[in-house]
């Protein structure tokens, strides 16, 4: 497109435009997953240092029980907080889209959104606590007090609560080009109400539901805080063991094998769901 | 169907503000712990302004966010017009490494900067963590965001603007300056406000990559709740949420009157 420009002046450009930010992707980005992927071959010193032999032995550790076990509560808390949220999050997206308020729906939609990660989990260990909100509703009808956490089911509650948002937006941005035409068409065609969903609206949402999914997914599985604060040590996650080997552990090169293995299987399982999705889930994705 | 539709929005609302509206009402409940309503006290606020360190941790997290949204927005617009503009070698790979902060979970990409910082501490013999290791981390999420947000923009542009633009004789700069970049301020400035959110929200990167003496107020919040509850935080938290929500409905107020 830059027919008068020479060759020189076109480097140029290109050096100013991509060279500061490839530069930095490249040193804060690109460097940093080759150092942990180096990291997950070597071995822990006696002072938690990084030393040889170089070797599979990291990787060989995450079959043990342990490990399975806090991969399959990750995988766990990942596929029921997404479930939940399409629960909850799908319905309201259609309300929020045919709603002729919908942009003041959207702005209540935003503000736990925009409040502070930190304080939406502290919220909950308020009200689970044992002298808390949900306790004290429950005395009333003369039940507990019980210990509500640390449990799984605190953790994948605040889990939904914390990343719902991130459900709702892109569905309702399908939703908002769902052409409703088409439901009329297939009532005249003698369709169902639940049929004609079923064919003429919700394909035309699967771009949504794939984003809103994969945004859910992903932090639900691979948060560590949520596990840390409300889980505290009963549920166990990926990113738990990685901040242990990372924190008090100080085993950096086992930490760099359970993150290779979680960017690994995000990625992958991003890699599957855009082609599942064909032609247009890739597109989303890239 | 569409009165169940109703009922299932209120629920769903219910559910997002009503953590939050607790939280609020216990900061001014003079009880330490429980829910009863023992009597209304601003003393968790007192406490809270008469604390010099919540000050430094406010300051230390504005200056970690201004900075790093700074910096990540140029670098962000930059390679965005260089990706939508040209061709050159390695572009493909460049697109695949911007997905990365985007995708991968954070902690992830925490433990591998704090990894970065130790290797180049060994070899260089800097940078020791601190308040600007926090900002490198910020600024490497904040730019893939940024240029995907301006790129967005970008794309919808039409390029034969700035072609007039260089028939009529305008130079490089000059295209960029006055037809390129008015024509994608809103993407800009939409990325920036993005950027900005990420860094105020931010805590597993700032986990991984602070030293002492460079704690933030999410760092905060985290140890002191590492502790136990604490009607302190109750009131910061409720200062948090009615700063957020005062932006977000001042930028919808200004939004609405631009239409």
């Amino acid at each position: 497109m830059n027919e008068a420009a020479t060759p020189f002046q076109r480097f140029f450009r290109i050096l100013v435009t991509v060279g500061p930010g490839g530069l930095w992707l490249f040193l804060f980005v690109l460097l940093p997953s080759l150092l942990v992927l180096l990291a997950s071959f070597m071995t822990r010193g006696p002072y938690g240092e990084l030393t040889g032999p170089l070797g599979l032995h990291n990787y060989l550790r995450l079959l043990e029980s342990p490990y399975l076990q806090a991969f399959a509560q990750s995988l766990w808390v990942g596929v029921w907080a997404t479930l939940i949220s399409v629960l909850l999050g799908y319905p309201l997206a259609f309300y929020i889209a045919r709603h002729p308020r919908r942009d003041l729906l959207l702005l209540l939609l935003l503000i736990p959104f925009f409040t502070n990660f930190l304080i939406r989990i502290y919220a909950w260990l308020v009200l689970l606590q044992k002298e808390g909100v949900v306790n004290a509703f429950l005395q009333a009808f003369g039940l507990g007090p019980f210990a509500l956490y640390p449990s799984f089911a605190a953790v994948l509650l605040a889990t939904v609560y914390t990343f719902l948002p991130f459900f709702v937006l892109p569905v309702y941005a399908s939703v908002e080009h769902t052409d409703w035409q088409l439901l009329e068409a297939a009532y005249d065609l003698g369709a169902r109400p639940f049929k004609a969903f079923f064919h003429a609206i919700l394909p035309q949402t699967y771009p949504g539901l794939f984003a809103g999914s994969a945004l859910v997914f992903i932090p639900a599985m691979g948060t560590f805080v949520v596990a840390d604060l409300l889980g505290a040590g009963r549920v166990v996650l990926i990113g738990n063991l990685i901040q242990q080997q990372f924190g008090i552990s100080r085993d950096w090169a086992f930490g760099g094998a359970l993150s290779i293995f979680l960017m690994g299987f995000v990625l992958l399982a991003l890699y599957l769901y855009a082609r599942a999705q064909g032609e247009r889930g890739f597109r989303e994705l890239v | 169907m569409k009165r169940l539709l109703s009922l299932h929005a209120l629920l769903v609302y219910l559910f997002l503000y009503l953590p939050i509206l607790v939280i609020v009402a216990l900061s001014f409940n003079e009880g330490r712990r429980g829910v009863r309503f023992t009597g209304f006290t601003l003393d968790w606020y007192r406490a809270l302004f008469q604390d010099p360190r919540v000050l430094e941790y406010f300051l230390n997290t504005l200056i970690v966010a201004f900075t790093s949204t700074l910096v990540a927005t140029v670098l962000g617009t930059l390679l965005a017009l260089g990706l939508v503009r040209y061709r050159f070698p390695g572009k493909g790979f460049l697109r695949y490494l911007l997905y990365i902060p985007v995708v991968v979970p954070d902690v992830v990409l925490g433990v591998s900067l704090l990894l970065l910082f130790a290797f180049a501490r060994e070899l260089l013999g800097f940078p020791r963590l601190s308040l600007l290791t926090v900002i490198l981390g910020h600024i490497t999420f904040q730019v893939a965001f940024v240029t995907l947000v301006v790129r967005s923009r970008l794309l919808l542009l039409d390029p034969g603007l700035e072609e007039a633009a260089r028939d009529l004789g305008a130079r490089g700069l000059q295209t960029f300056l006055h037809v390129t970049l008015p024509l994608a301020w809103p993407g800009v400035a939409a990325g920036a406000l993005l950027a900005l959110t990420l860094s105020l929200d931010d805590f597993v990167v700032t986990f991984f990559t602070a030293g002492p003496g460079a704690t933030t107020l999410p760092l905060y919040i985290y140890s002191s709740v590492k502790l136990g509850i604490s009607p302190k935080v109750h009131a910061l938290s409720t200062l948090i949420v009615g700063l957020s929500a005062f932006f977000l409905a001042l930028g919808y107020a200004l939004s609405r009157r631009r239409i």
